[in-house]
C-alpha cells in the first residue's frame, strides 16, 4: 500500500450531507474486476448529465456546470471537505477507489460511515474527522478564496490552514501506523499465524460444529 | 461487575488477541462470497502468492449481476458481456481454489443473505463477513455479522482472521404488540426514521423486546438486513426458541451430539440481565403504522395515513435543503398524501423481502384480486432457488401471475439493477428493497420502500394504500 505521511493539496468543498455510495460511484461501474479506472466515473451521476456507462470514453460526455468538481478553481483537488456520514450505504471499496483513482488524498466532514472510513485506510487514503464548528470555517474559507490548500500532516495528526491555524485530529494507532508505513495489514496479520492456528484447535474441540459439520 | 451483552459474548468468544493500541484480531467462521466484490479480492491473494487461510469456511454463489429470466441457458444468458465476466471470473476463483459455490444453474443459488441461513451455513454464535453491507441480516441468528470492504475480504481469506476495533454496544427495544398488517419492514422502517440513518454508526443495535420476540425469524432477518441503514454495520437478536428451531435440519446444521452441544452453547446467546448498552432507544409496537418512504435516504419514512413533509416547516437550514433536494428528486409536493402517490412499477423483492413469508404476505393481498392497469410493472423476484421451489409447491405462483405480477428467478434484481431489471427516469416504485438512493433502482428513477403486504396493496390499487383495508 502506499505510504502516507503528509499532504498537501487544493481543497475542494462538497456541501451536502449523506453523500452515500451509490452516488461516489454508481453500481453500472462496479462489474470491474480491477481495482483502478473509476476515476472518470466518481460521482457521475451529479457529474455529468447524461446516464454514464462503462466503457465509455466520459471526457466526451456533458459535464453538468452546477457541480463543484467541474468548477475550474476547483481542478486538480486532492482534499475533500465534506459533510456529515459521509460514505454511508454499501460497503463497496469502489468508492475510495474512485476517489483515490480521480486523485483525492484526504476527505473531511465531521462523520464518516464506519465502512466506508475504514475501508479509505486500506487504499491509502486519510479521512479526517473535525468537529462541525472547524468544518464550518473550513467551508468558508475554502470557497472564498480561489487556490484554496491545506496541509495534512499524519504524523504529528494536524490539519493546517493557508494561515497557519493547525487543527488536530484523532486516528487510531493501527490505522496510523499502517498508512504512515504503507504496510500490506495480511502481512502483519499473518506474524500472528500461530495463534490464529492454536484458536481455531481450541475452537475444533469446543464447537466442533462450525469446522463443516452437517456438510 | 457488569453483566455482557450478547455483542461483548460473541465478541470475547472470537478474540483471537488484543493488540496493546486498541486494534483486536477477530476470528471469522463463516465468510460468504459474491461476484461483485470479491474479484479484487482473489486476485489480491494470487499476486502476493497466498492461499485461502481455511476453505470450508467460505461459501459463494452469484446473485447481483444474474438474470431474472432465462436462466435455463445459465451464464450465456447474461446479455451484458461486463455482468458476465464477473460472474465468470467468481465460478474460476472459487474452481480454482477449491471453494463451495453455489452456480447460476443450481437450485440453491440465491442472494448471500438469503441462501446462508437457509442452508443452514449462517448458525447461531458465528462471526460471519460478506463483501457487502447488508451482512448484518446473519445478526438475527445472534452472530455476529457485518459487512466488509474488498480489502477485507481478501484479508479473511488470507487470515481467517479481521482486525478490528470493538463497538459500542446499542438496545433498541420494541415492547408491545405489533398490529395486524404490521411487519418486521415497518418496524425498521419506523426505528429509522427516529433514530436517522447515522443514529447507529459505531455500534452494534441489538433489538429486543417484546414485539421483536414474537417475530418469525423472516421478520427478525428484515430487522437486522437494515441495521446498515440506521447506521449500525451490526445488528442482532438474541438466540431463542424461534432462532433454534430454524436452524433445526438445515445441510450445514450439526447432527445428533454435536446439535445437542450447540444448542446447549447458543443457549447463551443473549445479552445478560445486568447488562449495560452505551445507548438505549424504546418504541411502542402499537403506534407502528405500514410505513413509506417518501424521500432519498432511508430516514425519510412516514406512516401509510401520513403526508409528504413540508420543507418550509423545518427549522434546521441543512435538514430543510434535503427535503427540498429530495422532493425535487422524488417529483412530489409538500404536504401530499401518501396515499396520493401514484405509482409505475412495483419490485417485491432483495435480501430483505425475498424470504418465503415474504412472499406468502404479498400472496395473502394480491389473491383473487388484479393489478392495477395504469401499472407498467409488478414483479416478485424469489431470494433463492429453493425459496421459488417451496413458493410454486405452495401454489403462490399461481396467485402472483393471475393477479398479473410477474414470477422472476433469484438474485437481487431491481435493488440495485446491475442486471436488466431497472427504473426508468422518473418512475415511481413501491419496493421490498432497502435503499432509495437516487439513482439506485435506475437513473433518475423514484424507489418508495415498503414491507410486502404494503407493495402488494399498491399493486392493485396503483398507488399507495394501507394494507390494513385489504386484508379484512
Ligand atoms: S438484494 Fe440488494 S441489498 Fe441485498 S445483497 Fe443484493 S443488492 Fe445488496
Amino acid at each position: 500500500m502506499r505510504a502516507f505521511t503528509q499532504h498537501q493539496g487544493l481543497v475542494a468543498p462538497m456541501d451536502r450531507s449523506n453523500v452515500d455510495t451509490d452516488m461516489i460511484i454508481p453500481k453500472q461501474f462496479l462489474k470491474s474486476i480491477k481495482r483502478t479506472g473509476f476515476g472518470p466515473n466518481l460521482f457521475d451521476e451529479l457529474r455529468y448529465l447524461d446516464e454514464g456507462q462503462p466503457d465509455q470514453d466520459s471526457s466526451q460526455r456533458p459535464l453538468n456546470p452546477d457541480f463543484v468538481l467541474n468548477q475550474p478553481r476547483y481542478k486538480n483537488a486532492s482534499v475533500l471537505l465534506a459533510r456529515s456520514n459521509f460514505g454511508c450505504g454499501s460497503s463497496r471499496e469502489h468508492a475510495p477507489w474512485a476517489l483515490d483513482d480521480y486523485g483525492f488524498r484526504v476527505i473531511i466532514a465531521p462523520s464518516f460511515a464506519d465502512i466506508f472510513y475504514n475501508n479509505c485506510f486500506k487504499n491509502g487514503l486519510l479521512p479526517i474527522v473535525l468537529e462541525a464548528n472547524i468544518m464550518e470555517k473550513l467551508f468558508q474559507e475554502a470557497e472564498a478564496a480561489e487556490g484554496y490548500e491545506l496541509t495534512v500532516d499524519l504524523q504529528a495528526k494536524t490539519v493546517i490552514t493557508p494561515s497557519g491555524e493547525s487543527f488536530s485530529f484523532d486516528v487510531d494507532d493501527f490505522r496510523r501506523h499502517c498508512l504512515l508505513n504503507g504496510l500490506d495489514d495480511i502481512g502483519v496479520t499473518l506474524e500472528d499465524a500461530e495463534r490464529i492456528k492454536s484458536y481455531e484447535d481450541q475452537r475444533r474441540e469446543t464447537a466442533p460444529w462450525l469446522f463443516g459439520a452437517g456438510q | 461487575m457488569a453483566g455482557k451483552t450478547l455483542y461483548d459474548k460473541l465478541w470475547d468468544d472470537h478474540l483471537v488477541k488484543q493488540r496493546d493500541d486498541g486494534s483486536a484480531l477477530i476470528y471469522i467462521d463463516r465468510q460468504l462470497l459474491h461476484e461483485v466484490t470479491s474479484p479484487q479480492a482473489f486476485e489480491g491473494l494470487r499476486l502476493a502468492n497466498r492461499k485461502p487461510w481455511r476453505i470450508d469456511a467460505n461459501l459463494a454463489t452469484p446473485d447481483h449481476n444474474v438474470p431474472t429470466t432465462d436462466r435455463a441457458k445459465g451464464i450465456e444468458g447474461i446479455v451484458d458481456p461486463v455482468s458476465r465476466i464477473q460472474v465468470e471470473t467468481l465460478g474460476k476463483n472459487c474452481d480454482e481454489f477449491g471453494i463451495l459455490e453455489f452456480k447460476i444453474m443450481d437450485k440453491r443459488q440465491g442472494i448471500v443473505h438469503v441462501i446462508g441461513p437457509e442452508q443452514g451455513a449462517t448458525l447461531p454464535g458465528m462471526t460471519i463477513v460478506c463483501g457487502d453491507s447488508h451482512t448484518s441480516t446473519h445478526g438475527a441468528f445472534g452472530c455476529l455479522a457485518h459487512g466488509i470492504g474488498t480489502s477485507e475480504v481478501e484479508h479473511v481469506l488470507a487470515t481467517q482472521c479481521l482486525v478490528q476495533q470493538k463497538m459500542k454496544n446499542m438496545l433498541v427495544k420494541v415492547d408491545g404488540q405489533l398490529g395486524k398488517g404490521v411487519t418486521g419492514k415497518d418496524v425498521v422502517l419506523a426505528i429509522i426514521a427516529k433514530i436517522g440513518t447515522a443514529g447507529g454508526t459505531g455500534h452494534a443495535i441489538e433489538f429486543g423486546g417484546e414485539a421483536i420476540q414474537n417475530l418469525s425469524m423472516e421478520g427478525r432477518m428484515t430487522i437486522c438486513n437494515m441495521a446498515i441503514e440506521a447506521g449500525a454495520r451490526v445488528g442482532m437478536v438474541a438466540v431463542d426458541g424461534t432462532t433454534i428451531e430454524y436452524v433445526k435440519g438445515r445441510p450445514f446444521s450439526p447432527k445428533g451430539e454435536s446439535w445437542d452441544a450447540a444448542v446447549k452453547y447458543w443457549r447463551t446467546l443473549h445479552s445478560d440481565l445486568d447488562a449495560v448498552f452505551d445507548k438505549t432507544v424504546e418504541l411502542d409496537a402499537a403506534d407502528i403504522l405500514p410505513q413509506v418512504s417518501w424521500g432519498t435516504s432511508p430516514e425519510m419514512v412516514v406512516g401509510i395515513n401520513g403526508h409528504v413533509p413540508d420543507p418550509a416547516k423545518e427549522e434546521d437550514p441543512i435538514k430543510r435543503e434535503g427535503i427540498e433536494r429530495a422532493l425535487k428528486y422524488m417529483g412530489l409536493q409538500p404536504n401530499q398524501a401518501i396515499t396520493d402517490i401514484k405509482l409505475d412499477r412495483v419490485f417485491i423483492g432483495s435480501c430483505t423481502n425475498s424470504r418465503i413469508e415474504d412472499l406468502r404476505e404479498a400472496a395473502v393481498v394480491v389473491k383473487g384480486r388484479k393489478v392495477a392497469d395504469s401499472l407498467m410493472q409488478a414483479m416478485v423476484v424469489p431470494g433463492s432457488g429453493l425459496v421459488k421451489a417451496q413458493a410454486e409447491a405452495e401454489g403462490l405462483d399461481q396467485i402472483f401471475i393471475e393477479a398479473g405480477l410477474e414470477w422472476r428467478d433469484p438474485g437481487c434484481s431491481m435493488c440495485l439493477a446491475m442486471n436488466a431489471d431497472k427504473l426508468g427516469q422518473g418512475e415511481h416504485c413501491a419496493s421490498t428493497s432497502n435503499r432509495n438512493f437516487e439513482g439506485r433502482q435506475g437513473f433518475g428513477g423514484r424507489t418508495h420502500l415498503v414491507s410486502p403486504a404494503m407493495a402488494a396493496a399498491a399493486a392493485i390499487a396503483g398507488h399507495f394504500v394501507d394494507v390494513r383495508e385489504l386484508l379484512n
